[in-house]
């Protein structure tokens, strides 16, 4: 299985990972109008910073995910290629995964009216090379057999 | 961070950041790759802006942004137009605000004749065969380093001449020096692994070598300057050679300066100097005052060196540098290095960069001619460096006498280096010279290093193609093969100093 490698000494803090997965998972997968016509998405990396170091973080995709363990709707699944991916259909909006990642990688998005919804790296299931991956400028995001 | 501009120390911007509001995203890329406060983020109004006067164009923020909503542009000259004082008003007035003479980067900007643009290749037609390098063999590899003037050889028909050491070289093309401290470490890394795999050398500078870049070990020259940073004897014997560095291009007749700035704590170890302070190295070194000095300093690193190693010695091309070439010959260099006044430096003062020195085109071809006519020619070799911007460069400047070159900018700008000549200043937006452990991220020694080898290889595939062309094998046989050099729009006198033939005859 292929994950996206996180190499903290190449990131230069740019954010384009985010911008690209932002782009990925927006209607239109324009630039300009998953910006500022659409109602943005949210990205599912994100840049931390703390003079000198910074990385891009996103879903490890872990062997023994914490948020599948603690997701009671069984939301929270492994897909067939092997990632840890959300089902929107049957999230509550608990959180509880949320509260059991240890990466604080799983966001929540407050739009959806009722029952909120986790948000967390899908792997791009439609592309070859995750987005954050292609926009990364120096390579400090590779896309790596594990 | 908003505040007023500072009309005490004010001086016109010279470039302005302008902005497509409707490509703008917000996504505020351009502002954390800034590093020279010119662009910020303004939450109550959600725009992106732009202190115009901070900004030094090197273009980072629009290489960054993905909407392409950024362009940076020479503003046009504010002042009322002025023949005789365009260019010099901001000159005179930062002297007199902040009281110091202006510090640069990088080499002379000044438009001053570029040789190497009035320097046409010859072709074989008909009479002679052009040489295919796809199909047909063909010899880049050269070696530097002092050869002997006849081979005697035993009866069983062996050498008996013994030859003295040499560097060999896979391109006719090394690194120059840039040091540790005026490079950021992925620099220095990058330019060591291209360097190592192309079967090239790159220069320590003056500035010592980290104990980590002994792993380069068979592929670093090592330099000894004024200053004497990090000199002991590993650093000696890592070498292929030693460089002696008596001038630079960019400053002759000062030494090197480093910025108290780009003194951090690592830079401080392997300078063995305290942290934060400049380093400003003597303008001489304070042992040579003559030739007969000169040759006891090459002596003593050839002694503490057991004679394993050639000693180069690098001058800067000045005025009557064809005798003091000849001097340092007969000193017991075994390689000579030119500088030409276009070559690059992480700080010199503006008057020394702009106004010293003499183009390399011209001190390689008069120092080239000197030593033949002397008939120490094969004595030593001569490495040129100082303003090669492309393969060409590197075939005329073999063609009018040198074995092989230098780059140092080329190699920078090959690593994303846009000439922004901020240097000196610590703040380089592309992570090149800088030695903030954030910004150097930005040069990822992986790519570097990459890009570097694939420039190498370029460059060799283009020279062997005109080699080709000119029905030469060898590059051997190009070194000082003027015959293949013809001058355009250049005076008689400017060909007679070239040795060069004017176009058409």
């Amino acid at each position: 299985m292929k994950i996206v490698k996180i190499k903290e000494d190449n990131c230069v803090y740019c954010h384009l990972c985010e911008v690209a997965c932002i782009v990925e998972h927006s209607q239109s997968k324009d630039i300009i109008k998953a910006f500022k016509r659409e109602e943005k998405p949210i990205a599912r990396c994100t840049a931390e910073f703390n003079y000198p170091v910074s990385y891009s973080i996103m879903c490890r995709h872990c062997d023994e995910a914490a948020c599948m363990e603690a997701c009671q709707t069984g939301a929270m699944h492994r897909d067939e290629r092997g990632y840890v991916i959300v089902n929107p259909e049957k999230c509550v909006g608990c959180w509880m995964c949320i509260m059991a990642c240890p990466y604080g990688v799983i966001k929540r998005d407050n739009r959806r009216e009722v029952w909120g919804l986790s948000v967390k790296c899908d792997m791009c299931p439609e592309r070859s090379l995750p987005a954050c991956v292609e926009a990364c400028p120096n390579d400090a995001l590779t896309f790596e057999e594990l | 961070m908003k505040w007023m501009k500072n009309l005490k120390t004010y001086t016109p911007p010279t470039f302005t950041v302008v902005r497509d509001d409707y490509r703008c995203i917000r996504c505020k890329a351009c502002v954390e790759q800034c590093s020279f406060d010119a662009t910020f983020y303004d939450e109550d109004e959600d725009k992106v802006w732009n202190w115009d006067a901070n900004c030094v164009g090197c273009e980072r923020c629009a290489a960054i942004c993905p909407t392409e909503a950024i362009t940076i542009k020479k503003r046009d000259y504010p002042y009322r137009p002025n023949y005789s004082w365009e260019g010099h008003v901001d000159g005179l007035k930062k002297r007199a605000i902040f009281g110091g003479t202006p510090i640069v980067s990088m080499g002379n900007d000044r438009p001053y004749k570029i040789y190497w643009d009035h320097m046409l290749l010859n072709a074989s037609q008909v009479t002679n065969p052009s040489i295919d390098p796809l199909r047909e063999p063909m010899e880049l590899k050269t070696f530097l380093g002092r050869k002997p003037h006849f081979l005697s050889f035993n009866e069983d028909g062996s050498l008996k001449t013994q030859i003295a050491p040499q560097l060999e070289l896979n391109v006719p093309i090394m690194f120059s020096a840039m040091s540790y401290g005026a490079l950021s470490y992925n620099v220095v890394e990058a330019l060591g692994r291209a360097a190592t795999e192309m079967g090239t050398y790159y220069n320590s500078g003056e500035g010592g070598l980290n104990k980590d870049h002994y792993k380069f070990k068979g592929h670093i020259i090592v330099q000894v300057a004024s200053g004497r940073f990090g000199v002991h004897k590993p650093y000696l014997d890592v070498g292929s050679a030693i460089e002696i560095k008596i001038g630079q291009g960019a400053k002759p007749g000062i030494g090197g300066h480093l910025p108290g700035e780009k003194v951090s704590q690592t830079i401080s170890e392997t300078r063995m100097m305290p942290e934060g302070s400049d380093a400003i190295s003597p303008a001489p070194h304070h042992d040579i005052y003559s030739i007969e000095d000169l040759r006891q300093l090459i002596f003593a690193l050839k002694e503490a060196t057991e004679y394993t190693k050639p000693i180069m010695v690098k001058i800067a091309a000045v005025h009557n540098v064809a005798a003091i070439a000849s001097g340092v010959v007969r000193a017991g260099a075994d390689i000579l290095v030119l500088d030409g006044f276009k070559g690059g430096t992480g700080a010199s003062p503006q008057v020394v960069r702009d106004n010293i020195g003499l183009p390399i085109e011209l001190a390689l071809a008069v120092v080239d001619q000197r030593l033949r006519d002397e008939g120490i020619r094969q004595d030593v070799s001569i490495v040129a460096g100082g303003g090669i911007r492309n393969s060409m460069d590197v075939v005329k400047a073999i063609a009018l006498g040198a074995d092989a070159v230098y780059i140092g900018t080329a190699a920078l700008v090959a690593i994303g280096c846009t000439m922004c000549q901020q240097c000196h200043t610590g703040r380089c937006a592309w992570g090149i010279s800088t030695q903030d452990p954030h910004l150097s991220k930005r040069v990822n020694p992986d790519i570097a290093s990459q890009r570097l080898i694939n420039l190498l290889k370029v460059w060799a595939l283009e020279i062997k193609e005109t080699m080709g062309a000119m029905g030469i094998n060898s590059i051997e046989s190009l070194r000082g093969n003027r015959l293949h050099l013809r001058g355009i729009d250049l005076t008689d006198r400017e060909m007679e100093i070239l040795g060069i033939l004017p176009a058409g005859e």
